[in-house]
């Protein structure tokens, strides 16, 4: 079974960005962390906790479903797999997430490939790459 | 974009214009403060006040900053309206990431607005919006209202000052995102004088591509290691600078009551374990710095009867607890919180009111100044007349305060009290009575800060001659230079030396030799000196309150001669620097 990504503990993060930025780095080749699949926001202010912004894994991810042109497919173990080559950049798919986890960049989405780099550079275990933990809650 | 010609985004104010300029020329400044002291240079009105419309403000980033881990400052420099001369201040939190990805290295920031107004920065330029409604805000209340307008979360910075900057209270700071500060020397009034409430930053690119990344990965990869395998994690990280409280107490280097005493018998009780153990809420980490330094404590208080409480956190580091604690004898973690509030909210700079509140203890206790006048009785270890007495430095209704506004050395020039007004060169001194090297580190850094040459850290080496310090003092200061101009915080200094620095700079195409970069920080080094001459700072003529010399310190009791010793040499060893004939100069090597 193929892993996926997880937020842990979203209490934990201190808003170092390491996570954006390595997902820019290592993914994207990009410096800036708005070009990452993974997004970390304040919620009203830095006096509020951090949201933590990641794909979830879906089984029957909403995304797919939305996806007019089957540019996305379910990936195995969850989540979904981008075809650039299809993809005409409607955004549904952005629109179709319910916890926000996709964004668009360069006129694609950025989808988690659950590759588990943002959570090697997570110096406080907010994130793991492990099991499927989700499927009780979204399938 | 990185390692181009800087970007400087040329603000003028009174006619609400911005350009941006492509300077190839400053391309050998690096960043950060060897950039900032360009645009500086060129723009600093010698004749005029520190507060005329002319002045310049610039807030400068490396070619480093938010590209590699703890990179994270910005670096401000504007001529002080505290001391008259240079003023530079860094900070850092989401700052330095917000500019880089707004596409800037720089922000020049000139002129003076008609009506109070706020400015939003980001990639396609500015926006100069009314701010009418927001002046005689909080600094908490203006930095909500701004980011609700303007959005951009986790990706945006937020400057703001408080009423303490919109009065031109000339040590006033300028917030950066409710955590950080551009602290010391009255960045907050320079704001104020230009009628600028606040500036919003927005990171708004998301296009970035990396030119080597192969190479990129690997050095940043051997920084981040770096930095989250060394003790640097455990020392900001676990207790933060809050450890320094206990250690200096033990040390006899923890100001106390003025300078009274160098040891405070309340040291447990605000100590950076006391802190951790009762009040530490949790930590956050400026945008790129995986060590998380930044301690917020839970301050719940009550008030009225039923069980009412409001709560708020606040951000605790050694030089508060000093300013706002010891030094004015509050052995009360609540009660050093509750100062910590009113000094946030009202956009003050810590060290200097703490400063400027102790002298005013001992200067209505020696009869200098009067009760009447101030409204409210200080004596040390009583909360409530040090949050009255901040209100009134605010609001500057009676002489007293008019002139403590002004600074603690302004107050002392009108009203006496010279020998206990804990000022170096006219900036309030930090939480160190360590020794000689701190007090001159203080006086002769550029920025008359502990952070120019960290003089107190020499003063804890055993067995420096007066001789070495001089040179150590100068090293420092240099070799510092070239690590605030790439924006590399100070904590992460020994992470990243000479050569991981030469190899992060080659990561992202930036050739620089090591030479090189020694020879910028010379040059840096005495590009500030020549900016403080003409601005009026003559070392020599500093003079160093005899409270220093009255009190005992961690190298026991010191002379004021070996005070002037010291100096004398340091001035001595700049121009030989300067001459190129200093002996034993480390430059030298190849």
């Amino acid at each position: 079974m193929k892993k996926v990504l997880s937020v842990k503990d979203s209490n934990r993060c201190i808003g170092c960005c390491s996570c954006m930025l390595a997902c820019a780095r290592v993914v994207y080749a990009s410096y800036s962390p708005r070009h990452s699949a993974i997004q970390v926001a304040t919620q009203g202010g830095l006096q509020g906790k951090f949201a933590v912004y990641a794909c979830r894994g879906c089984r029957e991810p909403l995304c797919v479903e939305q996806c007019p042109t089957g540019a996305l497919t379910e990936r195995e173990g969850g989540g979904a797999v981008l075809n650039e080559d299809e993809c005409r950049g409607c955004g549904r798919c952005v629109a179709a997430c319910p916890v926000q986890a996709l964004n668009m960049a360069g006129g694609y989405p950025l989808v988690c490939r659950h590759c588990g780099t943002c959570a090697s550079f997570c110096p406080h275990g907010v994130l793991e790459l492990g099991g499927h933990e989700v499927e009780e809650v979204l399938c | 974009m990185l390692g181009g010609s800087p970007r400087i985004l040329e603000i003028n104010l009174t006619t609400e214009e911005a350009e941006v300029h492509e300077r190839d020329d400053l391309k050998g400044s690096l960043g950060g403060t060897g950039l900032a002291t360009a645009l500086f240079a060129a723009g600093v009105q010698y004749e005029q006040d520190a507060l005329s419309s002319v002045q310049p403000i610039v807030i400068a980033i490396g070619p480093l900053t938010g590209i590699f881990p703890v990179i994270t400052k910005a670096v401000s420099m504007f001529r002080s309206p505290l001391t008259g001369g240079l003023g530079e201040s860094h900070a850092g939190m989401r700052l330095g990431m917000a500019l880089r990805f707004a596409g800037y290295d720089a922000v020049l920031i000139k002129g003076r607005a008609r009506r109070p107004v706020y400015l939003v920065i980001n990639s396609r330029g500015i926006k100069v919006k009314p701010a009418g409604p927001l002046w005689g805000m909080s600094v908490e209340e203006t930095g909500r209202i701004l980011r609700e307008i303007e959005g951009c979360e986790g990706h945006r910075s937020c400057l703001r000052i408080g009423p303490a900057g919109e009065r031109l209270v000339r040590f006033a700071g300028v917030n950066v995102d409710t955590y950080r500060h551009f602290g010391r020397l009255g960045l907050g009034a320079v704001f104020g004088s230009k009628q600028l409430k606040g500036i919003v930053v927005q990171g708004d690119l998301t296009d970035f591509p990396i030119e080597f990344p192969r190479e990129y990965r690997k050095v940043y990869g051997e920084a981040y290691r770096k930095v989250t395998g060394t003790e640097v994690m455990e020392k900001y990280h676990g207790l933060g600078t809050a450890g320094n409280v206990l250690a200096l107490n033990e040390l006899r280097a923890l100001p106390t009551r003025n300078l009274q005493s160098s040891r405070f018998e309340g040291a447990a009780e605000i100590s950076g374990e006391a802190f951790a153990k009762h009040s530490l809420l949790r930590k956050l980490a400026c945008a790129g710095c995986p060590v998380g330094c930044i301690h917020l404590a839970l301050h719940r208080r009550g008030f009225g009867a039923g069980h009412e409480y409001e709560f708020s956190q606040l951000a605790y580091d050694h030089e508060l607890i000093y300013a706002l604690g010891s030094l004015l004898g509050l052995a009360s973690r609540q009660d050093i919180l509750s100062l910590i509030q009113a000094v946030e909210q009202a956009g003050l700079d810590a060290i200097s009111t703490g400063v400027a509140l102790a002298w005013a203890t001992e200067a209505l206790a020696s009869g200098l100044i009067a009760e009447a006048e101030l409204g409210c009785r200080l004596e040390f270890g009583d909360l409530g007349g040090y949050l009255a007495a901040v209100e009134g430095i605010v609001r500057q209704e009676s002489e007293p305060y008019q002139v403590l506004a002004q600074g603690t050395a302004a107050a002392a020039a009108r009203y006496g009290g010279e020998g206990f007004a804990m000022v170096l060169a006219g900036n309030e001194a930090a939480g160190y009575h360590t020794g000689y090297a701190n007090i001159v580190g203080q006086a002769v850094g550029a920025r008359h800060s502990h952070l120019d040459n960290a003089g107190y850290s020499l003063d804890q080496e055993q067995g420096l001659s007066l001789d070495q310090l001089a040179s150590k003092l100068l090293q420092e200061e240099v070799e510092r230079s070239v690590l605030t101009s790439l924006c590399i915080c100070l904590f992460a200094r020994k992470v990243y030396d000479f050569d991981l620095v030469q190899r992060a700079l080659g990561a992202v195409g930036l050739n620089w030799g090591q030479r090189e970069l020694y020879d910028l920080g010379r040059d840096i080094f005495l590009a500030k000196r020549d900016i403080q001459g003409r601005l009026g700072f003559k070392p020599e003529r500093v003079q160093f309150p005899r409270r220093f010399f009255e009190t005992p310190s961690l190298n026991g009791m010191l002379e004021p001669w070996q005070a002037e010793r010291l100096l004398g040499e340091y001035l001595t060893k700049v121009e030989q620097f300067r001459e190129g004939t200093l002996p034993g100069d480390w430059f030298s090597a190849p």
